[in-house]
């Protein structure tokens, strides 16, 4: 079924290059993968922290996804408005939308827009490279951050803002970030919950970090966990030992060793629990926030289930930065593509999009901006193999032959609009990691798609002198030829 | 699913070049994070080595010979075998596509686990009280035999439940 398959060699592209489109791309056979920046990988390249470079090692299986001829990267394509959905349509049998979430939940609430007042999309994109962000030279000149949500975002904001910059000079974080931070007065980081310890969003990862991150130490509130013993042995076990961790650290007395360490700890976090935001309180001439008033609720119901209500009490809580973290979210690309706003994400059955063959979502467009990346890899296996059924029954046409990239390019180059392809951005690669090498650091990020364009136009012969062997290039041309034989005998 | 299979291994086999070639590209190489994934270990004897027996998702055996020291990541990885998204991370203990599910009697036999285990498993589909990740267990001599089951992704549950998402 596969040979027939691959002769009429159906033409699918996969719109955004982050875990979802690679993972997606990972089980297709032919696939073209269009990305806006001229860089790949998402959010793990501007989303994951960069003290996680762990969670990043996916990136090698993506990079050998995109180095095999079957598979097609056009970097710097602004799907939507340099080429749109239809006429990606048009050139190809299915396309699958994998752009992520790149909106954030806003709080509605007065002086949202304060300076002093970021959301966490923002603050993580600006420490993590994002060109879009890099404007945003947040003020950290102030003793009390409040970040608003409680789920793994705001912990790695909590994290960034508290760690030790002798760390954080090790990671791939930009050189201003890591510059603003070595300056950065931010002594406490109060992270903000509606709810209560038990319907936290964060992961026992996350929160184990914070507690073992040097030269911080916690300052939990006792009271917030009163009955919390009692509802713990009836929970599962990833909310059970999360729940058990948090009490550990508000309730027990620690060793003695780690008394000195929290008493020599020039830097304190603590969680917040069931109060929401109110209003973003300014300074006299309101040129920036000074704090924020928080309603005071309590929790009706019980477990993930439970609702937050204000029980009519506030509370004022000065601080001079203000980090919301209470969600991305998934924007529409085209009127033609069908949206659900409340939920923000492209409404679809296993990926397929309701009411329009041929067209499929994977990633955070399709589930929502929640989950590890795990979870993203298994709905995106499911999305591809939707396309692969899809493909075999017929529901999706192939028997017309499409012209796949071949058109897009026509358009595109008739746009003006060059795409960046994959070994393109291997060259970005092997300059960032040069000047990151320099610093002691993994990788230093190019800030500006400007910068990242430009690089390409002369970097290629100074690099092929830099590597200086030849044969290198030549050796990896022969074992790619002789590894596709390979694989063609064992279909 | 025979391209799949054949593209998986693909990049398996490509993986393995790679890291070998890491050593003599000093400068420029792709590679970001130190390979945890070990490339060759014909010099010991072959009765030195342990056997395990997979269960994969369609509920097929098969049975792999590895050597003592290795991870069962390794080995998976070694044996090029096609478990999909199996080890993401890399054995770095930074996601839990390596859970694996043992017997009870087995499970008792692979040692403590750390807190940093149980916080990924606690990310994983279909955990188990005997669950563990493949990267975090080394194969001795006093595994030989054991049987390792690799779960079914939640999807998969899903989609034979309601075929729905």
């Amino acid at each position: 079924r596969w040979t027939t398959f691959s002769i009429c060699s159906p033409k699918v592209c996969i719109v955004g290059s982050g875990p979802a489109g690679f993972y997606t791309a990972q089980h297709l056979i032919k696939v073209d993968i269009y990305e806006r920046l001229p860089v790949p990988f998402g959010l793990v390249r501007f989303g994951v922290a960069p003290d996680h470079p762990e969670v990043k090692n996916v990136i090698n299986t993506f990079t050998l996804t995109a180095r095999n001829s079957r598979c097609s990267f056009y970097g710097n394509v602004n799907v939507g408005k340099d080429v749109s959905i239809e006429e990606l349509q048009q050139a190809y049998h299915a396309v699958v939308l994998s752009y992520g979430a790149e909106g954030n939940r806003r709080m509605g609430v007065p002086g949202e827009d304060l300076a002093g007042v970021y959301s966490a999309k923002d603050f993580v994109g600006w420490y993590n490279g994002l060109p879009s962000c890099q404007e945003l030279s947040p003020d950290l000149n102030c003793e009390t951050a409040v970040i608003l949500g409680q789920g793994n975002v705001a912990l790695d904001v909590a994290r960034i803002l508290l760690a030790p910059t002798d760390i954080l000079k090790k990671t791939d974080i930009t050189q201003p970030a890591l510059e603003a931070l070595v300056q950065s007065q931010v002594r406490r980081v109060l992270i903000v919950g509606r709810r209560g310890p038990m319907q936290v969003a964060c992961t026992i990862k996350e929160f184990r970090e914070m507690v073992n991150l040097p030269d911080t130490r916690p300052e939990m509130m006792a009271d917030d966990f009163e009955g919390v013993k009692e509802a713990l042995k009836d929970l599962p076990r990833p909310r059970k030992r999360l729940t058990e961790l948090m009490m550990k650290t508000a309730l027990e007395i620690p060793s003695e060793k780690e008394q000195e360490r929290q008493s020599k700890a020039s830097r304190v976090w603590a969680f917040r629990f069931l109060r929401s935001p109110i209003e973003i309180l300014a300074n006299p001439d309101n040129s920036r926030t000074v704090g924020i008033r928080l309603a005071v609720n309590r929790l009706e119901g019980s477990g993930d289930g439970a609702r937050a209500v204000p029980t009519g009490e506030v509370e004022d809580v000065t601080c001079g930065l203000l980090i919301s973290s209470i969600g991305y979210k998934s924007l529409p690309i085209d009127p033609s593509v069908p949206f659900d706003s409340h939920k923000a994400i492209v409404p679809n059955n296993m990926g397929r999009v309701q009411h329009t063959a041929g067209l499929y979502c994977s990633g955070w467009l399709k589930t929502g901006p929640t989950g590890v990346i795990a979870t993203t890899m298994n709905n995106s296996f499911d999305t591809a193999r939707s396309v692969v059924e899809d493909m075999e029954s017929g529901t999706v046409d192939v028997s017309a032959a499409r012209p796949g990239s071949q058109s897009i390019s026509g358009l595109l180059e008739e746009r003006g609009v060059k795409p960046v392809t994959f070994s393109n951005w291997e060259k970005i690669d092997s300059l960032e990691m040069s000047r990151g090498e320099a610093s002691g650091k993994p990788r230093e990020k190019l800030l500006t798609v400007e910068e990242m364009l430009q690089h390409l136009t002369w970097t290629e012969l100074i690099l092929y002198t830099l590597k200086g062997n030849p044969m290198f290039f030549i050796m990896d041309a022969i074992i790619n030829k002789l590894l596709q034989c390979k694989s063609i005998q064992m279909v | 699913m025979a391209l799949v299979t054949a593209l998986r291994r693909l990049a398996l086999v490509r993986l393995r070049e790679c890291s070998r070639r890491t050593a003599a590209v000093t400068s420029g190489a792709w590679l970001t994070g130190q390979r945890s994934f070990t490339t060759g270990t014909q010099s010991l004897r072959s009765d030195n080595k342990v056997t395990v027996n997979f269960i994969n998702r369609d509920g097929e055996k098969i049975t792999v010979k590895g050597s003592p020291g290795d991870s069962l990541l390794d080995l998976v990885i070694n044996e090029d075998l096609d478990f999909d998204g199996f080890g993401a991370c890399e054995g770095t203990l930074a996601c839990s596509t390596c859970h694996l599910i043992f017997d009870e009697d087995v499970y008792k036999s692979l040692g403590r686990v750390t807190d940093e285990e149980m916080d990924m498993l606690d990310l994983a589909y279909g955990l188990t009280d005997t669950s563990r990740l493949g990267c975090q267990i080394c194969l001795t001599k006093s595994l030989d035999g054991i049987v390792a089951r690799v779960p079914e992704s939640v999807a998969d549950i899903r989609q034979s439940k309601d075929g729905s998402s």
